[in-house]
Order: structure tokens, then sequence, then C-alpha cells
């Protein structure tokens, strides 16, 4: 399935992806017609509030999701492979060495009771045929990979004598062992001091330039997202409402839950030393059990129309290479 | 980690009992001091001397000897039983507790089957049909054991995949096998070794119930639990039969308590300070 895309292989493809979730008492999609397609050395920003859905998208990457979800409808694939068609051996086999995850809180993702050395070790010998002590070795070059400072002693340390910014770098060797094809980054630095932060998304960045790699980006930070996206999905309800590349997103907003993220997300106001307004958006998003009818964030929206009360507006091109999906917003020539 | 384990009382306690309790099983050939099966008429029921360290029993056989002796029939049953009943009782836990669904369902109905006779009289009823003997004493003591390894190993496997380490191997390809017993079983050890060092001390005292009752190693093999069966019908007049089985029984079970105790603590790297070993300022925080 790897085709051309505007600069390079397309090395993740997904498309036309369902995923509902079974349980407290009935059953509801959480991730509705996503799609999206990275190339080698790109990277795609998934941004949303809480309960968008999308981590949910992310775990079905790596056919992760848990057992109450299902994958209704689509398909994921990756490197030329349908990861969600594949047996159970394939699967294992593509896990780590075509598609690697890095997990938001490195603490929980390492085991306690292993050195982070034999943890890299155990995920190259995994994929790679090579011995203890090679794998050994490798470890510790990885871990300098990672810039982690005095990486031989560090190799022999439990996850718990690491500081938390160290951990993520142990958890980046980890998933970056066997070099795969797409890394798939969820929240990986909402745990971390925002010091440490620029410190991890550099190297995440640096890394994945270096490698090749192309980086599914999962966050509800814009911050991030202008550092690190070529392209950005704006998901809201399990549902993408806005997608553009990075640059036409923060210049010309499209659809109003993104202009309103914007608006929520603190930031300074140069020249003029005045600081502009921090604006909430009221309401939460729907739960999946309660979605209104039309478009899902007309209760929180401003611009409500009448039709967007009755209607769900399709996701369709507003400008070049920017699409979106409300009603408020002029469909392009 | 040497260091670590000379600095932890119970453990070097524990240790050096249990290793002198070893040692005297092993080389009981060249510490005892007369045949285990010599008796002497003449000195029945010996206080200590030099002659006779523990005294002697009802026949005037040396004490000293079939305690060392019994050493080797109490650890040899008190081993393989426990280790096969962890054995089998982590792996069914393991199995149980990852799975889940229908394998639990039916690997704990069966747990509750064997949970559901009284330890003893099941012990009691394995030997009655197999015959007594080392081998068969130890396969009703595995028969009585295996279930609390699964039944703890279980529900500590439950907790565990559930962890975020867990999806974190899954994400680099590994198999149940290896979440299994890479990720999960290494996390367990703490209670399993607990049960184990706990489980040695009972296995010394079911076995020595058993040949209280007639159900263990037949004389005139040097048996503690026989020895100290034997000893209460004269418990009133020379009760120094009894005392000193009950001693040799009571300081393996303390040594491996003690043991055990030690070895949970040193063996879980979560108690590692977070200085480390070696301690080349390696918690420099904000890397």
């Amino acid at each position: 399935m790897a085709g051309e895309h505007q600069n390079g292989t397309l090395v993740l493809e997904v498309k036309d992806l369902d995923v509902r979730i079974e349980g407290g008492g009935g059953s509801f999609l959480v991730v509705r017609d996503m799609a999206f397609a990275v190339a080698r050395g790109e990277t795609l920003a998934i941004v949303g509030e809480s309960g968008c859905g999308k981590s949910m998208t992310a775990l079905t990457l790596l056919r992760l999701h848990p057992p109450a979800a299902t994958v209704e409808r689509g398909f994921v694939c990756v490197d030329g492979q349908d990861v969600l068609a594949l047996p159970r051996a394939a699967l294992e086999d593509i896990r780590g060495e075509g598609i690697g995850m890095i997990f938001q809180e490195p603490l929980t993702a390492l085991n306690p009771v292993m050195t982070i050395g034999d943890q890299i070790a155990e995920a190259l010998r995994r994929h790679r045929d090579i011995g203890r002590r090679a794998a050994a070795r490798r470890a510790i070059e990885l871990l300098d990979l990672v810039r982690m400072p005095d990486p031989d002693h560090r190799a022999r340390l439990y996850p718990h004598q690491l500081s938390g910014g160290m951990r993520q770098r142990a958890m980046i060797a980890i998933a970056l062992s066997c070099e795969p094809a797409v890394l798939v980054a969820d929240e990986p630095t909402t745990a971390l001091d925002v010091t440490i932060q620029a410190q991890i998304l550099g190297l995440i960045r640096d890394l994945q330039q270096r490698l090749g790699t192309a980086l599914v980006l999962i966050t509800h930070d814009l911050g991030v997202v202008a550092e690190m996206a070529d392209t950005v999905i704006v998901m809201y309800a399990g549902r993408r409402v806005e997608v553009a590349h990075v640059n036409d997103l923060f210049d010309r907003p499209l659809h109003p839950y993104t202009r309103a993220l914007m608006t929520a997300a603190p930031h300074l106001e140069a020249a003029d030393g005045a600081k502009s307004m921090l604006m909430e958006i009221k309401g939460a998003v729907p739960p999946p059990w309660d979605m209104p009818q039309g478009c899902p964030f007309a209760p929180r929206c401003g611009l409500t129309l009448d039709r967007c009360r009755v209607e769900e507006p399709p996701l369709v091109k507003k400008r070049d290479g920017h699409l979106a999906a409300c009603w408020e917003v002029p469909d392009a020539a | 980690m040497l260091k670590r384990a000379l600095r932890n009382p119970s453990l070097v306690v524990g240790g050096v009992l249990t290793l002198t309790i070893v040692l005297a099983a092993v080389f009981a050939p060249l510490l005892a001091t007369h045949s285990v099966d010599q008796m002497n008429m003449r000195a029945r029921f010996a206080m200590p001397s030099s002659a006779h360290w523990l005294g002697t029993d009802n026949f005037g056989r040396d004490l000293w000897t079939r305690i060392i002796f019994g050493a080797r029939i109490s650890l040899s049953i008190a081993l393989i039983s426990v280790s096969a009943a962890a054995a089998i009782g982590s792996v069914v836990g393991l199995v149980a507790g990852y799975f889940g669904g229908w394998v639990d369902l039916l690997l704990m109905r069966i747990t509750d089957v064997f949970l559901g006779f009284p330890a003893l009289i099941l012990a009691l009823a394995i030997v009655a049909v197999l015959g007594p003997g080392v081998l068969n004493v130890s396969i009703a003591l595995i028969v009585v054991f295996w279930t609390e390894y699964a039944r703890v190993v279980r529900s500590a496997t439950l907790v565990l995949r559930e962890q975020a380490y867990v999806s974190a191997a899954r994400a680099l390809g590994a198999s149940h096998g290896r979440i299994i017993f890479r990720e999960i079983l290494p996390n367990t050890v703490g209670p399993i070794i607990v049960l184990t060092t706990l489980g040695l001390g009972t296995a010394i005292l079911s076995e020595s119930a058993l040949s209280f009752l007639g159900f263990g190693v037949p004389p005139p093999q040097p048996t503690w639990g026989w020895t100290l069966a034997y000893g209460t019908r004269f418990i009133r007049g020379e009760p120094w039969l009894s005392i000193v089985a009950g001693m040799a029984i009571m300081l393996t079970v303390l040594a491996f308590n003690l043991l055990g105790d030690g070895l949970r603590d040193i063996l879980d790297p979560r108690q590692l300070s977070r200085a480390g070993r070696g301690s080349r300022n390696s918690t420099t925080h904000g890397s």
C-alpha cells in the first residue's frame, strides 16, 4: 500500500477507521471515520481534549486497543502491511520493528524489576539476531544516542533510580532500538517538567530526522504541535474536525473548535506587553453515549446556525490542503 | 549486592542457620558419632554427655546421629515438595491470571477442588493410597501445597497484566510467553519467595505430622516427626527425646523463615536506594 506522498514514501496509512467500545450499558463509536497518511521523516500531530479518541486511535495503530474496543471498519497499513488483519505472529514481528510507541508515563511503562539496559537489550534481542553481550553493548550505545549522561553506569540502574527525564530518554531508546519506520508518541512530555519537555521534544525531532522515522504525535498541547508537526489533525468527539498543514492551521484556523483551543492556550503577547484574554471553552466533550444531534461541538460553539443542530457537517476542503467540518465555514470554490 | 545482604540481620542469621543445617545433613556420615541403628540397652534415655551429645532414645540409639540423618529426610521432602509445588502453582496462577476468561475460570475451579479438602486429610489419603516413603510423602505435600501458589500468583498477575510496561512490552512485539515469564513473573518473585520459605517450614512440620500419625516415612528411618511422636510416650519421665526432635524442627523452620524474609528484602530492586550502587551522582534530576 506504500504510495507517494508530497515528499516521500508513505509508511503509515489509515483509512475509514471506526472503533467501537462495548460496555457501560451500550456500545459507542469512539473513533469515527479516521484517516491519515504519514511519510518517512514526516510528523503528524493529533490534537484534542481528553476523551476525544486520540489515544484510542494511537493504540489502534499497533492493534493494542483494549479488549472492550473493536475496530468496526477501516484499515491501518504500516510499511505495506495491514496491521488489523495480520496473524498474531506477524503482528508481533511488526510491533517494535515496523511501528514503535512511546508512552505518556515513563515510570509505569518501564518494568520496575529490570535494569534499563536489560530492557533495551530485551527489545533488541526480540527482533535482531544478536547475542547477549552484543545486545548489552548496543543498549549502551542507544542510551548514548538519546543523550543519557554516563550511559555505562545508567544502563545498570532500575527505572526508579532515574529522574523523569532520564526515564523518558530510556523509553525512547527502547522504542527506537529496532529503528521502527513509524513512531507513535502518546503525550510523550505531559508527565515532565517544562524545561525537560523541550529537551525531550528536541531529542525526538533530532532522532526522527536522523533515522527518517515517521512520527505520530498525540498531544493536547498546541505549543508542542507548533514545535513539532508538519500536518495537524484536530479531533473532537472521536472525529476529525480540521486537518491542515501546521502553518495554515496556526495562520488561519477554520473550525470554531480549533480557534477556541487557541484562545484557551496561554501565551505571551508581544510588543505592547498586554496579556491576551485566556478564554475557556465552556462545557465538556459530549460523552459518546450522549452525542447531540447534528454537530457534536454545537452546544459549546458560539457560531451555531440552525443547521448545526440538525445535520452533522462533513469534513470537506475549505481551502487548499485545508479541511474542516463546519457549516459556518464556506467551502472552497 | 553482597554488602546489602550482610547488612540484613535476618538474612545473615537465617542464612548461617540454614547453611549449618544443610551441611549437617550433607555430611551426616562424617559427623555421626555412632551408627544410626546401633542400639544400647544399657544406655537408654541417656542425658547429653560426651559419649552421646544429645543423649539417647528408648533403644539407646544416639540422638545426635539420628537427628542429623533425620535432617536428610526432612530437608529432601521439604525441598522436593515445595519447589515442585511452587513451580506448578506459579505457572497455573500466571496462566489463569494473564489470560483470564474461561482459562481462569477452569484453572481456578480445579484449584478450588483441591482447596476443598482439609490439607492434612488430603495428604493422609494420598499417602494411604501411594504408601509411605520419602517420594510419596513429597507427592502428597505437592498436591496439598500448589494451590496456595496458584491463588497468590494469580491475584498478583491480575494486577500486573494491566501495568503500562506490559502494554509497552506488547508494543515491542513480545509474545504471550515472553510477557508472562519476562515481564510478569519477575514482579511476582517477592510473594513467591515468602510463600516458599514459609512453605519449607510448613512442609517440615507436615512431614513430622504425617510421621507422627504413622503415615510418613516408616521406622527405622530416623525421621524427626517419628522421634517427636514416639518421644511423647515417655514424655512424663524422659521428655528429652521429644524436646530434641522438636528443637530440630523449630530451628529449621525458623532458619527458613528468617532466610525468606531477608531474601525478599534484598531481591526486590525497588528496595534499592535511589542513590543506587556505585552511586556516582546517579539521581541527577532533570537529566
